[in-house]
């Protein structure tokens, strides 16, 4: 059964989902800002992917202060904390595809490069490596006929589980939001545009999976404890 | 390695769903199926001593308990072949080693006789993890073989000595994957470079909940006194986790702080270097009030866990390290560690929160003195640091990642990987 996503699905049951994902060195590795800017016009797109969004399965520790990989390393490695910041408020879902983004990161780079006097250079040991990442996806073969099922069920979901319907699918789908939306959006009427509306108003780029689970359980809970009374 | 009944392996599950979650397990079983009844085999060289032989001993029963055929054997060897494979081991992390053609000679051989004890398991296995250097050429003596070949490295590559590195890059060149810890240790190689952290198990007598009573006879027993704050370190007597530098850390520090040190380490049986190095602590140690140097057996497992809880603060001054399962063991166990700035150790020990990240005996004391004086500190790193290995470093991350890594490597270089019927 497919995924029950986008319009053309309307009314199917959610199919959920989970999902693996395991990190591959792309051999890849810079010192320096320049260097960093040729890689990223050659470095396959999974790479791109990998450092926005399959860090969220990696080991984290608490809140990262920035919300992808490269702005971290231009933190950290490069201590330039200007550049840091321009890279951390490029937003993935911006852009029509991952090839719109590395465009993007690429511009960002450039112009730092640009406006610099010296090309900035990390130590020997803060090295830049690319990585990218195979994702291995299965059916958990629970389906779920309607939104109110999904109540209890949100927090009992593997982090896996997450990670595929909420953050992948912004990198799936053509509506760039999460899979939980595409499927509530198939339901006629305006019955569940509030919940789709506060589902795709959530940040996810500050969270851990596992907040972002709660985060969800809690937007499911409410939305169904107000219709209640 | 033997089988275990069907009802122990289910026991087993349900035990690790306790300690972590059903989901967790569910989502382990799934990825599971498309391998059922696949044949697994790891080879290493050794069955007790060092993390690799560890972590074989849980993950071969956990594969067994999801239907995986998995299977462990090793290659035996002679003293030429592991003064070898050490001075490879001591060259992959960096050190200049000048290894003889005659002992270069015997390591191929060692590996063919070795080759002729497994051919046939070797031939027929779907997937044959070769772990670090020793068994590393087995893959071109075995022509015939059908199965999937990845060479795990377990040790911090990211500088190696690049004479010895070539000579071993001829042998691992034609696997199908390799593994590194990290990414900083993965080196160009013509095929795919998973990264897998390594793990500790939460179940195992090194790190199991221990009584009370248990914990304190560790004071009688080793000598100890209760009333003094203990810091250790456990670790094979290895110059590279730095046992001198430990004990010149807890003189500085004991200068001002009243603490007591143990270095607790057993041997490996391929590390021929270990009672050199013992000797070279036990002539620092001389004269030193508190130091208490263990060479403990390779199955004192449940000491060294009564040791590391009764601690109040655990070190792994490493001067280069893979990974450092004794940082997780620790952390597991609540404690803060401070830690060599360097390898695996790195990826555990989060400065300022999980512990500290030292590069000099100068480092390492002062921070064992800020932790001693800062009780609140040191009690709630120790929380965040059992917290961060339960959603990192347990035993059930590293099956769930070879398992991604079994089913990724049967689908070919695809980035999505779709299995059963999603």
């Amino acid at each position: 059964m497919p995924n029950a996503t986008g319009n053309d699905q309307k009314k199917l049951p959610f199919a959920v989902k989970d999902c693996a994902l395991i990190t591959i060195a792309t051999g890849i590795r810079v010192q320096n800002l320049k260097e960093f800017a040729v890689a990223l016009k050659d470095v396959p797109l999974g790479s791109i992917y990998h450092h926005f969004w399959g860090r969220l399965l990696r080991a984290l520790f608490d809140e990262p202060e920035y919300n992808n990989d490269f702005a971290s390393w231009a933190s950290r490695g490069l201590n330039d904390k200007s550049l840091a910041e321009q890279l951390s408020m490029v937003i993935p879902t911006d852009y029509k595809d991952m090839e719109g983004l590395r465009q993007e990161m690429v511009e960002v780079v450039e112009q730092q490069l640009d406006e610099s006097e010296f090309v900035p250079w990390a130590k020997a040991d803060q090295q830049f490596h690319f990585l990218k990442s195979q994702i291995v996806i299965f059916d958990t073969g629970i389906r779920y006929e309607h939104p109110k099922e999904l109540v209890p069920q949100i927090i009992k979901m593997s982090t896996g589980s997450i990670y595929y319907h909420f953050i992948d699918a912004r990198n799936r789908t053509e509506e760039r939001h999460d899979d939980f939306s595409s499927w509530l959006n198939g339901f006629d009427g305006d019955e569940f545009k509030e919940l789709t509306r506060n589902l795709c108003s959530m940040d996810p780029y500050f969270s851990s999976l596992k907040e972002i689970r709660l985060i969800v359980s809690n937007i499911f809970q409410t939305f169904f404890e107000k219709g209640d009374q | 390695m033997k089988k275990q009944s069907k009802k122990s392996l289910q026991n087993m599950m349900a035990e690790y769903t306790a300690v972590t979650s059903p989901n967790v397990m569910h989502q382990i079983e799934q990825l599971a199926a498309p391998l059922k009844g696949a044949k697994v085999l790891h080879i290493n060289s050794t069955k007790e001593g060092g993390g690799v032989a560890e972590i074989l001993h849980k993950l071969i029963p956990l594969k067994q308990a999801l239907g995986i055929e998995a299977d462990w054997d090793i290659i035996t060897g002679n003293q030429e072949f592991y003064q070898c494979t050490k001075g490879f081991h001591n060259a992959l992390q960096g050190m200049r080693q000048s290894i003889s053609e005659k002992l270069l000679q015997n390591y191929e051989k060692i590996n063919r006789e070795n080759e002729e004890k497994l051919r046939s398991k070797l031939q027929e296995a779907d997937f044959v993890f070769i772990h670090d250097p020793q068994p590393a050429p087995l893959l071109k003596m075995i022509p015939e073989r059908r199965g999937k070949w990845i060479w795990r490295c377990h040790i911090d590559a990211s500088k190696p000595y690049r004479q010895v590195w070539k000579y071993l890059r001829e042998w691992v060149t034609p696997y199908d994957a390799s593994i590194f810890s990290l990414p900083e240790f993965a080196q160009p190689l013509p095929h795919p470079q998973y990264i897998i952290p390594p793990s500790i198990d939460p179940l195992s007598e090194k790190n199991c909940p221990l009584p009370d009573y248990e914990i304190k006879n560790v004071y009688s027993e080793f000598n100890l006194d209760p009333d003094l704050p203990l810091i250790t370190q456990v670790s094979r007597y290895d110059r590279f986790k730095d046992p001198v530098g430990v004990i010149e850390a807890y003189k500085l520090a004991s200068k001002l702080t009243p603490l007591q040190l143990v270095l607790a380490g057993g041997g490996a049986s391929d590390d021929p270097e270990g009672e050199m190095v013992l000797n070279e602590v036990k002539e620092a140690s001389n004269g030193a009030d508190n130091i208490h140097v263990l060479l403990l057996p390779a199955d004192a497992n449940r000491t060294i866990n009564a040791l590391q809880r009764a601690s109040d603060i655990i070190l792994q001054k490493s001067i280069r390290e893979g990974f450092g399962l004794t940082v997780s063991e620790g952390m597991w166990k609540g404690k803060p560690v401070i830690g060599g700035d360097t390898g695996g150790i790195r990826l555990q020990v989060i400065n300022h929160f999980t512990g500290f990240l030292v590069r000099t005996p100068e480092g390492a004391a002062l921070r064992t003195r800020y932790l001693l004086h800062r009780r609140d500190k040191l009690e709630d790193m120790g929380m965040r640091a059992k917290r961060f290995v339960r959603e990192n470093f347990l035993i059930t991350r590293h099956l769930r990642e070879y398992l991604t890594l079994m089913v990724g490597l049967t689908n070919g270089d695809d980035e999505r990987i779709n299995v059963g019927n999603s």
